[in-house]
């Protein structure tokens, strides 16, 4: 009960926090980087369900992300639908996509890096089939048309995408504290952690890896739809990057897998660090390098993430023995 | 409750066990020994579903469940636990229990009222909060049993759940396991500990080379000179007769 409510207040309190956050933050610039880290921190919560809780390393995430984006973006310049209802269809989309490739590579017994692959192979697919198509409009695109107005999710302040983007990250949290404490949650961690006693123990694993994918599609989906409203263009290599399949499993190992926090903590780190490398490095292309030390340094030395750097700082107080031993090595290691 | 009619498992060009015959009443505990390489294990997870049989059928509670995936025949009611522990490493005792626990409830208060329970019956309740990948050889034993225990199965098949204790502790786990089938569950279990095959089993098996050589109460088979042979080579049991 009681992480159950230090979390509730944790999240309530930075809700509020960030709630109010656009009234002080004047300058477009910083409430711009603001959403952009929520939109990373949402999109690595979609990726840490399936990779961080059910243990499934995912490489093409993108590929929910570009479907739900295509998906709403055709309605609206085909068929005139709104992308407020597009948004659901994108949902749709992502869940459907997710189901498709859970069950296929799920059934086969597809786990670790051949689970990844795959991944990415369906992403690499969908890119390809999408450039190739008509209706996606192929390699040219599809141009959004200006129109502000909550029907069309667009907005003519960046303020109106702050807000979007934090009530997509206030749900992917919710979703995050609700497998925390839920029979789901712990048969998802019971798969990561051995499957096979997860087996045996009545939990059908595969059923739980195919409804974890589909949250992810889900999600995913939704996070289409927010990007091509934000920014009005969509062509395959945006769509389906692997830099965004990238980036989401990285902000969540960043922050730490498997934890509520962990995705926003690190796309906040690595946002941050990106942004203050790219203002003081002149040098074109340095700025990259620098981020790309501090990520390896991260990677190597905080294999739990960040929350585990701070998780093992609390253990170290009431340390058992054990603790004591796991702490001197992690001492040795740094 | 549990029969196995004609069951052989191939492994390659090697038979693994041949077609094994036998049967588990309700509220027995029944053992099944043999020398290693004998195929207990495989004829174990051949009746959990983990292993698919090449021939002959196994049959729960009358349903035939040859082809059920292992969490539909845990659902039944019968559930293994592991020779070599698989604990899940990174949760907490409790946690772990818990997961069996959440196969007939999705409360999690109800979950964890029964995980508490079910280790207090195991001797488990000072470890609850402890990790599993910080527990000892006889604490990871315990919580395969706790574990299969929550939930709440009818027939627990126990795989070597005394291998690498020592002797208190294999009399704390047989005082366990007969308060278990007091309670009601059917035990099937494989065990190399004879003293403990002894004291615990209504009847006994014996399988070699895949085969079964022997069957009845323990006291029979000890006595029986296949099974003397089985465990002490070819000429052992003329030898011992001569010798008495």
């Amino acid at each position: 009960m009681s992480v159950l409510g230090k979390n509730l207040m944790l999240l309530l309190g930075c809700a509020a926090v960030l709630m109010v956050a656009p009234a002080v933050i004047t300058s477009k610039f910083y409430i711009d980087v603001l959403t952009l880290i929520f939109f990373t921190a949402y999109l690595g919560q979609s990726w840490n369900i399936l990779g961080g809780y059910a243990g499934q390393f995912s490489f093409g995430g993108v590929m929910f992300f570009g479907t739900g984006a295509y998906a709403s973006s055709i309605l609206l310049t085909t068929f005139g639908i709104p992308p407020i209802i597009g948004i659901f269809v994108a949902i749709l989309a992502g869940a459907i996509l997710g189901l498709i490739v859970g069950y296929m590579s799920f059934r086969s017994g597809l786990k670790g890096s051949y689970f990844a692959l795959i991944t990415l192979a369906f992403a690499e697919l969908l890119r390809v089939l999408a450039n190739s198509v008509e209706f996606t409009g192929g390699g040219v695109g599809l141009f959004l048309t200006y129109a502000p107005g909550l029907v069309n999710l667009q907005f003519n302040t960046p303020t109106g995408f702050y807000y979007f983007s934090l009530i997509l990250l206030f749900i992917s949290i919710v979703i995050a504290l609700w497998l925390e404490r839920s029979r789901f949650g712990a048969q998802l961690v019971a798969i990561r952690e051995n499957e096979d006693a997860a087996e045996a123990l009545g939990i059908n694993t595969l059923r739980c890896k195919i409804y974890a994918i589909m949250i992810m599609g889900a999600m995913g989906g939704a996070a289409g739809t927010f990007y091509a409203q934000k920014y009005l263009y969509l062509d395959p290599p945006i769509a389906y990057s692997i830099h965004l399949s990238v980036e989401m499993l990285l902000v969540t190992i960043v922050g730490g897998m498997g934890t509520v926090f962990g995705p926003l903590i690190g796309a906040f780190v690595l946002h941050t660090v990106n942004e203050i490398a790219r203002h003081f490095i002149d040098t074109p292309g340095l700025s990259l390098i620098v981020y790309g030390f501090i990520l390896i340094f991260i990677i190597s030395y905080l294999p739990n993430g960040l929350i585990g750097m701070f998780k093992k700082k609390m253990k170290q107080t009431d340390a058992t023995s054990l603790d004591k031993l796991k702490s001197d090595e992690g001492g040795r290691d740094a | 409750m549990l029969n196995v009619a004609g069951v052989t498992k191939r492994f390659g060009g090697l038979t693994a066990v041949s077609s094994v015959d036998l049967n588990v009443q309700e509220g027995e505990i029944v053992s099944l020994i043999g020398p290693n390489g004998a195929g207990k294990t495989t004829l174990f997870a051949m009746v959990a579903g983990f292993l698919k049989c090449d021939e002959g059928s196994v049959a729960f509670d009358n349903i035939t469940i040859n082809g059920m995936k292992p969490h539909q025949i845990s659902k039944l009611g019968m559930v293994r636990t592991f020779q070599i522990t698989q604990p899940f490493a990174g949760l907490t005792t409790l946690e772990n229990i818990m997961v069996g626990a959440y196969s007939n409830t999705s409360d999690r208060m109800i979950a964890q009222e029964k995980a508490e329970k079910v280790a207090k019956t195991v001797g488990m309740t000072s470890l609850l909060s402890q990790g599993a990948d910080g527990l000892t050889v006889a604490g990871r034993k315990r919580l395969e049993l706790a574990r299969a225990l929550a939930t709440s199965p009818k027939l627990l098949l126990l795989d070597e759940v005394m291998a690498g204790l020592n002797p208190t502790e294999i009399d704390e786990i047989v005082a366990v396991i007969k308060g278990i089938r007091d309670t009601g569950v059917t035990i099937f279990l494989i065990e190399h500990v004879m003293k403990a095959v002894m004291n615990l089993s209504d009847r006994t098996y014996v399988l070699n080379d895949g085969q079964l050589i022997a069957s009845g109460t323990p006291s029979t088979v000890a006595e029986d000179p296949q099974v003397i042979e089985a465990y002490l080579g070819h000429g052992a049991a003329e030898a011992m007769v001569a010798n008495s």
